[in-house]
């Protein structure tokens, strides 16, 4: 079993890692790049709802936060690699306290979304307010709506003004979510990871078996913060701005309308989600006739009403019909059963 | 004294304003447990049916209160026979699917009116207190919020359709042994649910310039209110938009609006940290 599972990781890596190579003879770097940031930050929700059962609507403050984080510092220190580390630091501990208030305080699965949510706004409300001169952290000014601009970017460590850019920028965010893809496989396959996806199929009798559940929840939503942390940072490296759209809840909703479209219980399934989607946002953006908008909003409904595993899945079944049985049945989160008790109060 | 009045009215604006966006949500969440993400933007189809409807010469008043709750509970119809009659008991998946509706509503909007603000001016006029001057129509919103609670109140508890209603949402297998059918019984409360949420959205038409994306001003409050308040509808809804509109008022004059706002998201983590199942989830439970 763990090494068929290690098997089917090492494929997912070589084949990820020609595709990589291959990429930048299709498209230009830049839209690449993007791309690959967006797959990371769609694994970060992809782990925490499809293996964890946690849905979180504001997977976008983490996001957020790790590019503010990874800006404020830049502009203060002046070299990378510091602040590389605190873009995925701070978005980790935060999501750690967060979760930490919300699953020792046992919330059921509608009220994590509902907080999640309004954390996001939060964020959303208070950076946007921030274009007064006197929200400084440290030389760094907040600028509310206009962003942070003008940040030191990525830098190899250690030799401030090399640069890494364009096509090695691309090449470093390509390995980045392989090796983050690699850590994220050994993390399910440990026994934590054994543990957390128990806790999604009934967490109650994880509990009654001795396993300290609130604490396994927030470690994993911090794991989850802490990735989609790295995206932000990657973003605002990639964008040489953070603004706070950020943290808008448009962001949130693209996040996990990539996960559902993908397909949930895969870690793949996100990553496909979000290229595919990201990529067909960026194309209807080049023509004026059908907004981006209303595509994206159709795409999310239809796939909810017919698709409801998601596209990784389903073409997995497709072409593997003998592997139908082995295959976990995975609804979206584990965590419908529970909702509707939570919902029949 | 006169700033004493002026600050009650102020408050009491705010939870009434807060009361009249969430009160479709409420309908639709507290009977029938499917959460509308598209709630805000009910409202914004509202909204622009009422302008659309002042500029075609349609007296303000009857485009307000009758064509936008009309055109919304239709759009209601349509989108719960389509798409929300297939995901009944899947909360998650039914949030999802609205949340793609309410995308798409946008785009819609985005398409027939541009990216552009709209707006129609307020039909009553302010007068002063004293030295401060008093928005006329933000009482015309109080009142109107209160006849509205105490029309859902008179509907769900003292009519037939009403009885029939909540007890198909309690036992929709014993509703329907008694010859009710239950899809008919959510279908119009959906439709009631919606024609609320246009009828607020209409009624905001004049104080809000009308934007494709002004739906998402509203439906995280919405949202927090509905949930804070908990299972009952009636109960829920005052108790948690008196809460949070209180704070947020004590904030806005104390210190400046962004922390009011600000203050009423953390007022909301806070209660539902302390209270994961809604203020009527603790108090007032069992009651309407």
């Amino acid at each position: 079993m763990a090494d068929s599972e290690f098997r089917h990781a090492a494929i997912v890596i070589a084949v990820a890692f020609v595709a990589m190579l291959i990429g930048p003879s299709l498209v230009d770097n830049y839209t690449l790049t993007i791309l690959i940031i967006y797959g990371m930050l769609a694994m970060s929700l992809g782990l925490i709802w499809g293996f964890g059962g946690i849905l979180c609507f504001g997977q976008a403050a983490f996001f957020g936060l790790g590019a503010y984080a990874y800006a404020v510092a830049a502009i203060n220190i002046g070299e990378s690699t510091v602040p590389f580390l605190l873009g995925i630091a701070v978005p980790f501990a935060f999501a750690f306290v967060l979760g930490a208030m919300m699953f020792y305080g046992r919330l059921s699965d509608v009220y994590l979304g509902v907080i999640t949510l309004v954390v996001t706004l939060i964020f959303f409300k208070f950076i946007n307010s921030t274009a007064g001169p006197e929200y400084v952290i440290g030389t760094a000014r907040l600028g509310g709506f206009n962003g942070v601009p003008g940040f030191q970017t990525l830098n190899v460590p250690g030799y401030s003004n090399w640069y890494i850019y364009d096509r090695s920028f691309y090449y470093f965010c390509g390995v980045a979510l392989l090796v983050v893809y690699a850590l994220v496989r050994w993390l399910l396959a440990s026994p934590f990871g054994r543990v957390a996806i128990a806790i999604r199929e009934n967490e109650t009798r994880v509990e009654l078996m001795g396993y300290d559940v609130r604490l396994r929840k927030t470690v994993l939503f911090a794991v989850g913060g802490a990735i989609a942390g790295l995206a932000g940072t990657l973003f605002a490296s990639w964008a040489e701005i953070v603004t706070p759209g950020m943290f808008s809840l448009a962001q949130s909703a693209e996040i996990i309308i990539w996960c559902i479209v993908g397909g949930l219980g895969t870690l793949t399934g996100p990553v496909i989600g979000a290229m595919i989607l990201a990529f067909l946002k960026f194309l209807l953006g080049q023509q004026t006739v059908l907004d981006s908008t209303l595509i994206l909003g159709l795409i999310l409904v239809l796939s909810v009403l017919f698709l409801p595993r998601g596209v990784v899945p389903t073409i997995g079944l497709l072409f593997s019909r003998r592997g139908l049985g082995r295959r976990k049945r995975v609804d979206r989160g584990g965590a419908r059963r529970r909702m509707r008790d939570a919902a029949n109060v | 004294m006169d700033l004493a009045v002026v600050i009650a009215i102020q408050v009491v604006y705010t939870v009434a304003l807060l009361i009249l966006i969430s009160a479709g949500l409420a309908i639709v969440f507290g009977m029938m447990r499917v959460i509308n993400l598209a709630h805000g933007e009910f409202m914004m189809v509202g909204g622009y049916a009422t302008i659309v409807a002042v500029h075609a010469g349609v007296n303000i008043y009857v485009a307000m209160l009758i064509v936008a709750p009309l055109v919304v509970g239709i759009l209601g119809l349509l989108v719960e026979r389509l798409v929300i009659r297939f995901l009944y008991g899947r909360l998650i998946d039914t949030m999802l699917a609205t949340w793609g509706l309410s995308l798409l509503l946008i785009g819609l909007a985005t398409l027939i009116f541009g990216n552009t603000t709209t707006g129609i001016s307020p039909p009553i006029a302010g007068f002063p207190i004293g030295d401060y001057q008093v928005n006329g129509y933000n009482l015309f919103i109080i009142v109107m919020t209160a006849v509205l609670v105490v029309a859902i109140y008179a509907v769900l508890s003292g009519t037939r359709w009403g009885l029939i209603a909540r007890g198909t949402m309690q036992r929709a297998d014993m509703a329907s042994a008694l010859g009710y059918s239950p899809d008919t019984v959510y279908m119009v409360t959906f439709f009631a649910g919606s024609a609320l949420t246009g009828l607020a959205g209409g009624m905001l038409a004049p104080l809000v310039g009308l934007v494709p994306t002004a739906g998402a001003n509203f439906i995280a409050k919405a949202f927090i209110t509905v949930i804070s308040g908990g299972a009952s509808v009636i109960a829920g809804l005052l108790s948690s938009a008196t809460l949070f509109g209180i704070v947020s008022e004590i904030f806005n004059f104390s210190v400046n609006s962004m922390v009011g706002e600000i203050a009423l998201l953390v007022a909301a983590v806070i209660l539902l940290r302390l209270m994961p199942q809604g203020i009527t989830g603790r108090f007032f439970k069992g009651r309407m």
